[in-house]
């Protein structure tokens, strides 16, 4: 045996705390050790070309790399020990930087003795290391995309375009998201519906898409190119011959706060969400129907001239196959109720930034919803950057709608008193920076401070704001018509559930977590499956989009060769060992094994392909018989001495 | 056993979780008492009673075993199985007269930094005040009561 061990300084990182020199004269004296080497960059160029040239030359069989985590460089270096001849799996990483160096920085002498041991280790591990093969697998070009926002449609759309066969599940009755409620678009003030309605006409024109609209993800089993999905469509009442002429609607008694429009105007029972949905077609609000609620009424059924209102429809469960998964579930604006010293919910005179934009889009149309005042007011940060309620993080785009829409009523009004009390004016994005300035020169009044009171005035309606000038110092307290608060911007319903059925790692606030924050933005740490948009974390549109087609470009990545290659790090039984008492069966969460006949005797078998690696029957296993590939008994147990300073035998 | 003055502890983690938290403690630059090895497996549920028992004999002050939280495991129920085999052992390790805290199970995950820092410097201090395991006879000890 002759293994290579390769030391790494990464740049200072390492260096600065350890004794570099220590490693690789310890190392040396090591058993089966055939070459030592340290470099300032292992994961270099020159770096991984030493591993290369030296395992042709030296003829080594093992490679140990003491860098940084095997999370993050682990994959280049097995993937150079595979294009050297060798099996990936002979290759071990020791972690002397996330580890070691970083949270050992104050204590060098001890890091340095804890990266000899860390390199011991991963010696002893190597020397029993096996030379494993990944297998490949077929896979298919089947995609799911959860969600039908902006993120979810621009994943869906690059994925069809170029020839994957997508299932776009949407848990409203449209697609859109968010965006559709939007006025327009900053910095440039495009019409928000004007860029994103054709792009949801191009849904269903896609023939590679099929779309399911007002349905949920109920259940996911499987893995990477073997997913089987439940899809929930839930009844909408109306069935496909709903031309959408309207009549339904005239003669429907009920009327009720439509949430499209922000509870602005009012809405019936059967209704379109908006004007420009897709489908465009008619579903009944079960909860606020009569019909469906009392039994009597069906005004609806008695007049629609196509006979599309079908009270009788019921959920209905769609199973679908997929390869990949692609989750763009979006947000939540947050709750402004939640904080209550700005009276929303009370004070009719406090809306949200989100009414706001509806408000504008009415009275563009000549259709005024309700009077907006002489004197605005924006209230920047609610929900955002306020440890007080829970949410450390920013929501990235309130600096840059409010400065938007604080031009809209501008232009509309130039002889408006708007103000603008922001904690930080973050405009970090291209041209951000240029429509601030220019904001500013429109009159638009930026002042830094956190307001700490609002109040309205029961008779007058004025709303009344208190708050510190932090730049001129001074306490500033002054009457608006209409204040609005720039709420943020939460993890959405729609996200929350996805985590819980897709079993998703979670950031701190509470969106989904990305494989690697730099490198792997939109992968997750579910194989097969991506993230995209609101549901990664608050970004505006332009980004949304980006990632969405990222996402897509990820899955094709993994689809397009139409094979993948399976970690080969299985549960493997001794059937001499093997007693038959199938309590490995017992164990898996994959029913991955089995047990069968043999020679009269009953022994336990593993499906490869099924088996996940989690090694939770081999530590069942009474015998020793089930054991894991690359984490084998004897391996952990030599880790284990080697850990404690064992001298290796 | 040489030079057993200092704490040894073995952490056996998971690789998507608490590996990863370990990770992010280091990347966060939270510093922690260094007398710990780390220990990868790719779920906390592949760490068997026996291996903690033979990681004690071989001269370990505590071993500390984390995976993912209830209900985040990758492998769906590994870290349920962790749980109620953690709790056996614990029975025996008292059977045997050995402390049971010597043997820790903690959910950290990828992003709880803080907690693995919080979880390994309090473990040491804990692990430091029991001393070094003093193995009598045939592998029993008299610690517990």
């Amino acid at each position: 045996m002759k293994i290579g061990v390769y030391v790494c300084h990464c740049g200072g990182n390492i260096s600065e705390v350890v004794d570099i020199k220590k490693l690789t004269s310890s190392a040396e004296n090591q058993p089966e050790v055939a070459v030592v080497r340290d470099n300032a960059h292992m994961c270099s160029d020159v770096g991984r070309n030493l591993v290369l040239e030296d395992i042709k030359k030296h003829k080594l069989d093992r490679v140990v790399v003491a860098a940084c985590s095997p999370q993050f460089h682990g994959k280049t270096f097995m993937d150079i020990v595979e294009k050297a001849g060798l099996s990936p799996y002979v290759f071990e990483m020791a972690n002397i930087r996330e580890q070691c160096s970083w949270p050992h920085f104050n204590e060098p002498d001890l890091a340095t003795k804890k990266a000899k041991d860390l390199i011991s280790v991963a010696l002893a591990k190597a020397r029993l290391d096996e030379s494993l093969s990944r297998k490949t697998m077929p896979i298919g070009k089947r995609v799911l995309v959860v969600g039908a926002g902006i993120a979810g449609i621009q994943a869906a759309l690059d994925l069809g375009d170029a020839g994957f066969e997508v299932y776009l599940v949407e848990k409203e009755a449209t697609i859109g998201g968010k965006m559709a409620q939007l006025s327009r678009t900053f910095p440039t003030e495009d019409c928000a519906a004007c860029i994103l309605s054709p792009k949801m006409a191009d849904v269903p024109a896609n023939p590679n898409i099929t779309l399911f609209t007002n349905s949920e993800i109920e259940k996911v089993s499987g893995f990477l190119g073997n997913f089987d999905v439940t899809i929930n469509k839930k009844p909408t009442y109306v069935n496909d011959q709903c031309v959408a002429c309207g009549v339904c609607e005239e003669k429907c008694p009920v009327k009720i706060p439509n949430e499209f429009e922000q509870e602005l105007t009012t809405r019936r029972a059967i209704y379109v969400p908006f004007e420009f949905a897709v489908p465009y077609k008619y579903l009944i609000d079960e909860s606020n129907c009569i019909y469906l609620q009392k039994g009597k009424c069906g005004n609806c059924k008695k007049v629609c001239p196509h006979d599309a209102v079908d009270f009788d429809q019921k959920p209905e469960k769609v199973e679908v196959k997929v390869d990949t998964i692609i989750v763009a579930t979006g947000y939540d604006i947050f709750d402004a109720k939640e904080k209550k010293v700005y009276g929303f919910g009370t004070n009719k005179n406090v809306i949200t930034s989100l009414a706001m934009e509806r408000m504008i889009v009415h009275e563009a149309e000549g259709r005024a919803t309700r009077e907006i005042g002489k004197r605005v007011a924006f209230i920047q940060c609610v929900g955002s950057r306020d440890e007080q309620i829970g949410n450390e993080y920013c929501s990235r785009i309130c600096c840059m709608y409010a400065t938007k829409l604080s031009q809209l009523l501008k232009r509309a009004d130039p002889k408006k008193d708007v103000y603008v009390f922001y904690t930080d004016l973050r405009a970090f994005g291209k041209g951000f920076e240029e429509y601030y300035k220019r904001a500013q020169k429109t009159g638009v009044k930026f002042i830094r401070g956190r307001v700490a009171e609002v109040n309205e005035d029961s008779k007058t309606g004025k709303v009344a704001i208190k708050v510190e000038d932090t730049l001129a110092r001074q306490i500033i307290e002054s009457e608006f018509d209409l204040v609005v608060l720039s709420v943020g911007m939460t993890p959405g319903a729609g996200t929350k559930q996805a985590a819980e059925v897709l079993r998703m790692t979670k950031s701190p606030g509470g969106f989904l977590q990305e494989a690697h924050p730099k490198f792997k933005p939109v992968d997750t740490l579910n194989d097969g499956v991506f993230i995209c948009g609101c549901a990664q974390g608050p970004k505006d549109i332009p980004d949304t989009v980006a990632q969405a087609s990222a996402a897509a470009s990820r899955a094709i990545r993994l689809m397009n060769k139409g094979i993948y290659a399976v970690e080969p790090i299985t549960a493997v039984v001794d059937e001499d060992l093997c007693s038959g008492c199938a309590t490995c069966v017992s164990v898996c969460p994959y029913e991955a094994v089995k047990t069968e006949m043999k020679d009269d005797k009953r022994v336990a078998k593993v499906n490869e392909i099924l088996c996940q690696g989690c090694g939770s029957c081999s530590a069942a296993c009474p015998s020793g018989a089930s054991q894991q590939h690359w984490f084998m008994n004897n391996q952990l147990k030599a880790m284990v001495g080697a850990a404690l300073g064992e001298e290796e035998q | 056993m040489k030079n057993n003055t200092e704490p040894k502890i073995v952490a056996f983690c998971c690789n998507w979780c608490s590996y990863a938290g370990a990770d992010s403690a280091g990347t966060s630059r939270l510093q922690m008492k260094p007398h710990f090895r780390v220990i990868r497996a790719m779920c906390s549920s592949r760490i068997d009673p026996e291996l903690i028992l033979d990681t004690l004999k071989k001269g370990a002050w505590g071993v500390l075993v984390a995976g993912c939280h209830p209900g985040d495991c990758h492998y769906v129920t590994g870290n349920y199985r962790t749980q109620k085999r953690i709790a056996l052992l614990k029975n025996l390790l008292q059977e045997l007269g050995i402390a049971p805290q010597r043997v820790r199970l903690e959910w950290i995950s990828a992003n709880e930094g803080g907690k693995f820092q919080k979880v390994i410097n309090e473990f040491i201090d804990e692990i430091a005040s029991l001393g070094p395991l003093q193995l009598a006879g045939r592998s029993t000890a008299k610690e517990a009561s």
